[in-house]
């Protein structure tokens, strides 16, 4: 059952401009959290989205002995889920009716479920990312943070082979950080998932992923466990920043001094 | 900010399982107030009907004289009941419209799909075309479902394009309202004046050409538009949660647009086809179902479609009543009540116009 994910010769043009270009990368393992990391613009998002079958792309996308990208969506979404940066604005949807309404449409989850397995799905992982007591609660009356745990949970909701997580993190406060950093960690251990997630936050990338990918201008600058990945010199080609990089035990221990000139 | 108190999930499903009952008064509260706003606009009128007699109208037709019978079943039936079948097309149109668009502002009317059934009427009336084989009386009917549906066929083709966005879908609608209402005026300007009377008329929209073969048609096309927008229920809720997580779920999404807009077309060309233009009703009924039911298309699209005929119902009454002794064309009255609403819409939500 432990089927790979792998990218070989992977390009995506945006708007008629390239964005990534023959990107290839060694095998994802199932049960491992990979943190794609890079400055803005650096192809983070078009990749995952290709990954997804919801971004035009050439070049194989294996898993096992399928390429994902010969697959119609309906079958691709089967294997994979993405969950994008945003929740749209002005939706009049309670936490539960979103995480209920989207495995109900799917065509792969939808008719696999009776209603009352679905309501149980949805409110197990509503519970899970800690925003039980707002699941009834309309989407447009969250905070930020509880929206972003909405649609996280949206998107935990099925359990694909490849989970793909664009920012997941970002307006979260200290604490949600790391819970969701744990969970993710938890569901591809116990699911067997393969999750690639995008990250800004270097030191919860470095402490909470397997494997740790840097893309700048849509080539692969690093990739390999935190400690090999990011170092100073990542730091300063990539970042453009000058920061010190510690290897502590089985800690990494990051600081980022200044910008460089 | 976010608190981790653990919530009973029993609890929960119970309170949810409480607002799904109440959800299902509130439409059957709809149904009741349609009814009722149904015999009221049987009973409104030049001659004004007791409802004892409306009701003996409808069911013992027998027992009312010979010109209350012809009043009832010959002119006020089928009115009403064209109010309510126009009423529940548009609005339905317009709730699948603002989902499949993302955009609030979209309805039949504001989109340019109601200008281009009035042109296709125009056309017809002014240049007195006929086809063989179609009675001259459906003529105007047919050109103007020819080209609402063409309109239709237009917006679908660039919201399938992916260089314009859905933003660029909405102007473009925005751009045929202009043209048409443009080509309609200069069909006006070199029409003749029984044409121009006849052309005034169908632009304001009205009941008044309501006959027993429309309504069998609007009937017939909301009957089979109805099992195929309840399947795509499901599916339209999570694009209300965005195209790419939807699409990230497996719907298909295009696909998913191009029968939703097969729909729009087929209600509101043949609503517009039988009445004329009417306006707002399928901004203003999907958004009054949304603020009483919320976004689940399983409740609102049903939701929406009672709303409109509600709205209309009562329009049509109203039309009866605001100027004493004069049958004002409905459309008029339903851009009175739509106008007001509309700017409230765009001063609530300023950053989605």
């Amino acid at each position: 059952m432990s089927e790979a994910l792998e990218i070989a010769g992977l390009s995506a043009a945006y708007g008629g401009r390239s964005v990534i270009d023959g990107l290839s990368l060694p095998p994802f393992a199932p049960g491992t959290v990979t943190s794609l990391i890079g400055p803005n613009a650096a192809g983070k998002t078009t990749l995952l989205r290709a990954l997804a079958g919801l971004h035009p792309a050439k070049g194989s996308v294996r898993l096992g002995g399928r390429n994902l990208l010969a697959l119609p969506l309906a079958e691709h979404a089967r294997f994979v889920t993405y969950m994008p940066q945003s929740l749209p604005q002005r939706v009049a949807l309670s936490v539960l009716e979103g995480v209920a309404g989207a495995l109900r449409a799917s065509p792969v989850d939808g008719p696999a479920l009776s209603d009352a397995e679905l309501m149980a799905r949805a409110l197990e992982v509503i519970e899970l990312v800690g925003i039980g007591h707002k699941a009834l609660a309309g989407l447009d009356h969250l905070s930020g943070g509880q929206r972003q745990l909405a649609s996280l949970a949206q998107a935990l909701a099925r359990s694909p082979r490849v989970l793909l997580l664009d920012e997941p993190i970002s307006a979260l406060d200290l604490y949600y950080q790391l819970r969701v950093m744990k969970l993710v960690q938890q569901l591809a251990r116990e699911r067997g998932m393969i999750v690639i997630m995008v990250l800004h936050d270097l030191a919860i990338a470095a402490r909470w992923s397997d494997r740790v990918v840097v893309l700048a201008e849509g080539r692969v600058m690093a990739d390999g466990a935190p400690a090999q990945a990011i170092s100073a010199e990542v730091l300063a080609s990539v970042y453009k920043v000058r920061g010190r990089v510690e290897q502590d035990g089985a800690d990494l221990r990051i600081a980022i001094d200044d910008i460089l000139p | 900010m976010i608190q981790g108190t653990e919530h009973d999930p029993a609890t929960i499903l119970a309170a949810y399982r409480a607002t799904r009952r109440r959800r299902g008064v509130i439409l059957l509260g709809m149904v009741v107030l349609g009814m009722a706003a149904f015999l009221l606009d049987i009973s409104t009128g030049p001659s004004p009907l007791r409802l004892a007699d409306v009701l003996l109208g409808l069911f013992q037709p027998d027992q009312l004289s010979a010109p209350e019978q012809t009043i009832i079943r010959q002119v006020r039936l089928p009115y009403a009941l064209m109010a309510l079948l126009v009423g529940a097309a548009l609005s339905l149109a317009g709730a699948e419209m603002q989902t499949i668009l993302n955009n609030p502002l979209a309805s039949p009317f504001t989109l340019g799909v109601s200008s281009a059934a009035s042109f296709g009427a125009a056309l017809a009336i002014v240049s007195g075309i006929s086809l063989p084989f179609v009675p001259a009386d459906w003529m105007v009917p047919l050109n103007a479902f020819i080209a609402a549906f063409a309109s239709v066929l237009l917006l679908e083709a660039l919201a399938r394009s992916r260089a314009a966005g859905m933003e660029g879908v909405v102007l473009f609608g925005i751009a045929l309202v202009f043209t048409f209402n443009a080509l309609v005026a200069l069909l006006q300007f070199v029409a003749s004046q029984e044409a121009l009377s006849q052309l005034v008329f169908w632009t304001m929209g009205s009941l008044g050409r309501s006959t027993w073969g429309g309504l069998t048609t609007l009937a017939v096309v909301l009957a089979l538009v109805l099992p195929f927008s309840w399947r795509a229920a499901d599916a339209m809720t999570a694009l209300r949660l965005g195209e790419d997580r939807a699409r990230s779920f497996g719907v298909d999404v295009r696909r998913l647009r191009l029968f939703s807009l097969l729909r729009i077309s087929a209600l509101a060309a043949t609503a517009v086809a039988f009445v004329g233009t009417i306006g707002f009703i399928g901004l203003v009924g999907p958004h009054i179902a949304r603020m009483l039911l919320g976004e689940d298309h399983r409740f609102l699209l049903p939701a929406s479609l009672l709303t409109g005929a509600v709205i209309m119902s009562l329009a049509s009454v109203l039309s009866k009543v605001l100027v004493p002794g004069v049958l004002l064309p409905v459309g008029i009255v339903t851009s009175m009540i739509g106008v007001p609403v509309f700017l409230l819409l765009i001063l609530k939500k300023p950053n989605r116009v």
